[in-house]
């Protein structure tokens, strides 16, 4: 393997890991309180297209992150409505909402941008000085987009509101045992609504990376099942941000294994490398069992005095 | 009735709203999608023709959602089912003819779909690995090995494209009534019916619902929960395995590479909105059948996308689930 082929190889990983890691540690917030949000595609997919047109009409990339998060809460808001406060089933009312975003920002999509098809720049990057100059892994890894490296930020802070704090604790506990987080007076419907509304925020701007940093474009489907990905990734997480992380860079690098290997022309089927982090995951899962550990209440409405 | 006919009118407003919100002229929408899915003689040919692949996943669902078990990995099987049918029926057909091959066919379909869930089936069974997790995991993996299969194994070496090869029309599912309807279509209404037989009124349905009620119930009922959790989930496989090898068999005979017409989670949804119901869901695959059909043909006419027929899908769904939850509330 050339040094060249590794630094693409590393660094597309590194660029398609990001919308995974953001999409992974948003439905590990929602899963650690309980909610399973199979609504997360959709949410990057309305962080996708609200992202990349404020970018487009504003000329600047962040005013574009921070539309891909509101896109996120917004569509958050039903599934906190229907799911948290009504109790609704919350595979059917995710199932909706992936549905609904795929159908909206392709009809948006035809709408705006079907006669000029407009595309974003290529975005600047931020070198991190000495790292950067690491051969190979240097350019791969630490000559980013600024939102690549506030994304593994956001890990490392979740990791520590997670083992270190009371909103930590009363997550965790809303998705084990929400009737006793109640008893000790603690709201369980905020707890979720707000644990949920996070999940909109970080699906969101996931998807605002995806359009505007990963492809600079927006194309209706363009998710592709990143957020079903982000959904799996939760679950193997266990509750910890850094393993949702090291899967993400693992699917990362199947996502992008093919261009890197299609621009060297090297001669393997691109569908081949495609499986690869699929077929390693069931691979894991067939000799570590249930490694998957899920809050115990996960998926089911609270409503209290039951 | 109320009880469907407020969120059907309530999803037809709202779409309504939303096709004005962008500067379609709704009633146009709608007339060109009734028109061209359902009122025109091809339309209606079309839409038919739709409805089998989607009814025979809607029972492969049922079969593992009555049993509370989410079988999200319809995709993969379908596509690999309908590679396996694509790989052996052209072949098979020259030599044999079709009297041979659409049997062995369909046989082959129920087999591959079978086959590519019992790995999550086994690991739910008896090392309690989540489903979810593993159906989804498993259809990625099957949507990129049928391309590869297509490509490096059973490639048709006569043609630029990568494609298997084709089945001759003549020798595909026997037309109905001189219409392109084909065979299938009654194929798949009579499974639904069967699958929901088997869930009302058998004793292997009762262990079904029993355990999608319950596992715990199901266990001091003394049913082999592991053994009946596997049977649900590999059947489930099977019947989406069916499905595209009766896409295959009535319509394409073949299969290109990349392929894919991810049905998967509209029936998904489509199962939930008829809450498991046979005859509710034998009313909502039509529906669905001719929006979708239609909603093709609106896209060239008015530039609205055919995806906007998951629009109407999505608040249907909401719009159902609020008006249960509003009954829930009144009570």
């Amino acid at each position: 393997m050339t040094p060249e082929l590794a630094g693409d190889l590393v660094g597309g990983a590194a660029t398609a890991a990001v919308p995974l890691l953001l999409a992974g540690i948003g439905e590990q917030m929602s899963e650690k309180a309980g909610v399973l949000n199979v609504g997360i595609e959709g949410m990057l997919l309305a962080g996708a297209f609200a992202g990349f047109s404020a970018a487009l009409a504003t000329g600047a990339l962040w005013p574009g992150f921070v539309a891909g998060a509101a896109a996120g809460i917004v569509v958050a808001l039903p599934m906190v409505l229907l799911c948290v406060r009504l109790g609704l089933d919350q595979i059917v009312v995710g199932i909706a909402l992936t549905l609904g975003l795929e159908g909206l920002t392709a009809l948006l999509h035809r709408v705006l941008f079907s006669r000029l098809y407009p595309r974003l720049p290529a975005p600047a990057h931020w070198r991190i000085p000495g790292l950067a100059d690491i051969p190979v892994l240097g350019p791969a890894l630490f000559d980013r987009h600024p939102l690549a490296y506030l994304a593994v930020l956001l890990c490392a802070a979740l990791a520590w509101l997670y083992r270190r704090t009371f909103i930590g604790l009363h997550l965790a506990a809303a998705g084990v045992q929400p009737a006793g987080l109640d008893a000790a007076g603690v709201d369980v419907v905020r707890v979720r609504a707000l644990a949920v509304l996070g999940t909109g925020a970080l699906a969101g701007l996931g998807g605002a990376y995806l359009a505007e940093i990963g492809a600079g474009v927006f194309v209706p489907f363009m998710t592709n099942g990143a957020g079903f990905i982000g959904i799996v990734l939760a679950m193997l997480g266990r509750g910890n941000p850094w393993l949702v992380l090291a899967g993400a860079l693992l699917f990362g690098a199947g996502l992008s294994a093919t261009t890197a290997l299609q621009v060297v022309g090297a001669d393997i089927p691109t569908d081949l490398v495609q499986m690869l982090p699929f077929a390693m995951v069931m691979v894991a899962l067939v000799a570590f069992g249930r490694w998957a550990s899920l809050p115990a209440a996960l998926g089911q409405p609270f409503r209290r005095g039951r | 009735m109320k009880a469907v006919a407020l969120p059907v009118l309530g999803a037809l407003l709202a779409s309504a709203l939303v096709l004005l919100a962008v500067g379609v002229d709704p009633l146009a929408y709608y007339g060109i999608v009734l028109q061209r899915g359902l009122l025109s003689a091809h339309g209606l040919a079309a839409s038919a023709i739709r409805v089998a692949p989607l009814l025979l996943l809607a029972a492969s669902l049922m079969v593992s959602f009555s049993a509370g078990l989410w079988n999200l990995g319809g995709d993969g099987q379908f596509l690999l089912a309908a590679v396996a049918v694509s790989a052996v029926c052209p072949p098979l057909d020259a030599l044999a003819g079709p009297w041979l091959a659409l049997p062995v066919g369909l046989a082959l379909s129920l087999a591959a779909g079978a086959l590519w869930a019992a790995l999550p089936a086994y690991l739910r069974a008896w090392r309690g690995v989540n489903e979810i997790i593993t159906t989804l995991m498993m259809s990625f993996l099957g949507a990129s090995l049928a391309n590869t299969l297509i490509k490096m194994a059973f490639r048709d070496p006569g043609t630029t494209v990568p494609q298997t090869r084709i089945l001759p029309v003549a020798d595909r599912l026997p037309r109905l009534f001189g219409s392109t309807v084909h065979l299938g279509v009654v194929l798949a209404a009579l499974v639904l019916l069967a699958v929901h037989v088997l869930l009302a009124r058998t004793a292997f349905g009762l262990r079904l619902r029993t355990l999608g009620a319950s596992a715990r119930a199901a266990r001091h009922a003394g049913i082999d929960v592991a053994r009946t959790t596997f049977v649900a989930l590999v059947a489930s496989g099977a019947l989406a395995g069916l499905a595209g090898g009766v896409e295959i068999l009535g319509v394409w005979g073949g299969v290109r590479a990349d392929w894919n017409p991810g049905f998967g989670l509209s029936v998904v949804a489509l199962v939930c909105l008829a809450r498991l119901n046979g005859l509710a869901i034998a009313a909502l695959v039509p529906l669905f059948a001719v929006l979708s059909v239609g909603g093709e043909s609106a896209t060239i006419r008015l530039g609205v996308p055919s995806a906007f027929a998951l629009v109407f899908v999505a608040l249907l769904l909401l719009f159902l689930a609020l008006g249960e939850a509003a009954a829930r509330m009144r009570r």
